[in-house]
């Protein structure tokens, strides 16, 4: 029971993303081409209000449900494999016009092809692992 | 009401709901990160075993995995019970540049030319969705984050780090889209 209201907010995530047409390779054709407002309106709202949302949690010290303090941590400082990382990340993005919460909303969604992107994504994750170490970070 | 929210949803109705989710997240003690979960799978298939990155107790990450089945009915509500099945509305430029490259005019929500079952299993099909999800598997895990990772959760808390990797993003988005398409649809 504890975790029924996580399946609620990824049903209201799997909701948006489709309704917001954010799981659509023709959006991320769009974004990447500069020729539409759509995507960049929706990440910058989340973001533009999430600076805000932060700012206040930190200011006010916000609590969780738990009674816990809302912390936010640091990530790692680096700049290549943000950067590298991230090129490789856009890349594919761009090329199966989904990042990963949006594949398997694409699979909800019923387009079944999407399960060939999501058993290659944990691929790349798995190779990833293996080579973690070998590369620069 | 139902018909109001059949519609597609506009971009700032859209965006108040994605950091609403991050919020409800942190309110429950979590956060927003969907690709740690192909690092969950990864180690309840057994990857732990060999692979120290994927050695750690999966079961703290329960929770994410139950968000990740309700993302997948999600999905599949919003197409039976939410939806117009309207083609997408592309921006007119967008239309034609895809046309040069043998994309048809939508007619669908994803463009069969590359997602119809037929199509994922010709050679060329399939290398591109095999492709893209293993660029996309690497890289997350390689820059620490997807977009919810970094340019919704990082970004909201002014990261350093999620900055550098939404340029990559961008980066690496842009040259699939300008340098790399042009050699594979034409």
């Amino acid at each position: 029971m504890k975790f029924l209201k996580f399946l609620f907010v990824g049903i209201v995530f799997g909701i948006v993303m489709t309704k917001s047409e954010a799981l659509s390779w023709y959006r991320i054709q769009e974004m990447f081409r500069f020729q539409s407002f759509h995507m960049y309106g929706i990440i910058g709202t989340a973001v533009v209000s999430g600076v805000i949302g932060v700012a206040l949690i930190k200011k006010f010290k916000l609590r969780d449900i738990s009674g816990a303090p809302i912390l936010f941590f640091p990530k790692e400082k680096s700049i290549l494999r943000y950067l590298i990382g991230g090129t490789i990340f856009g890349l594919g993005w761009a090329l199966s016009g989904a990042c990963p919460g949006p594949m398997v909303v694409n699979l909800g969604y019923g387009f079944i092809s999407f399960t060939i992107v999501i058993l290659f994504a944990l691929i790349g994750t798995f190779l990833y692992g293996v080579i973690k170490d070998k590369i620069p970070h | 009401m139902l018909e109001f929210i059949s519609q597609p949803w506009p971009w700032w109705i859209s965006g108040i709901i994605i950091v609403s989710i991050m919020f409800t997240l942190l309110f429950f003690g979590k956060s927003f990160g969907f690709s740690s979960n192909l690092r969950t799978i990864c180690t309840i298939a057994g990857a732990g075993k060999k692979v120290k990155f994927f050695d750690f107790d999966w079961k703290t990450q329960t929770w994410n995995l139950v968000f990740l089945v309700g993302a997948i009915l999600g999905g599949f509500i919003a197409r039976e019970f939410l939806s117009t099945d309207e083609p997408i509305k592309l921006a007119e430029s967008t239309l034609q540049d895809l046309k040069a490259m043998g994309f048809e005019k939508p007619t669908s929500t994803q463009p069969l030319e590359l997602f119809s079952l037929e199509n994922a299993f010709s050679l060329k099909g399939f290398l591109v969705l095999a492709i893209g999800g293993l660029l996309v598997g690497f890289g997350s895990r390689y820059a620490g984050g997807c977009t919810s990772g970094h340019a919704i959760s990082g970004l909201s808390d002014l990261q350093v780090p999620s900055l550098m990797a939404v340029i990559g993003f961008f980066i690496g988005g842009l040259i699939m889209t300008f340098l790399i398409f042009p050699l594979i649809f034409n």
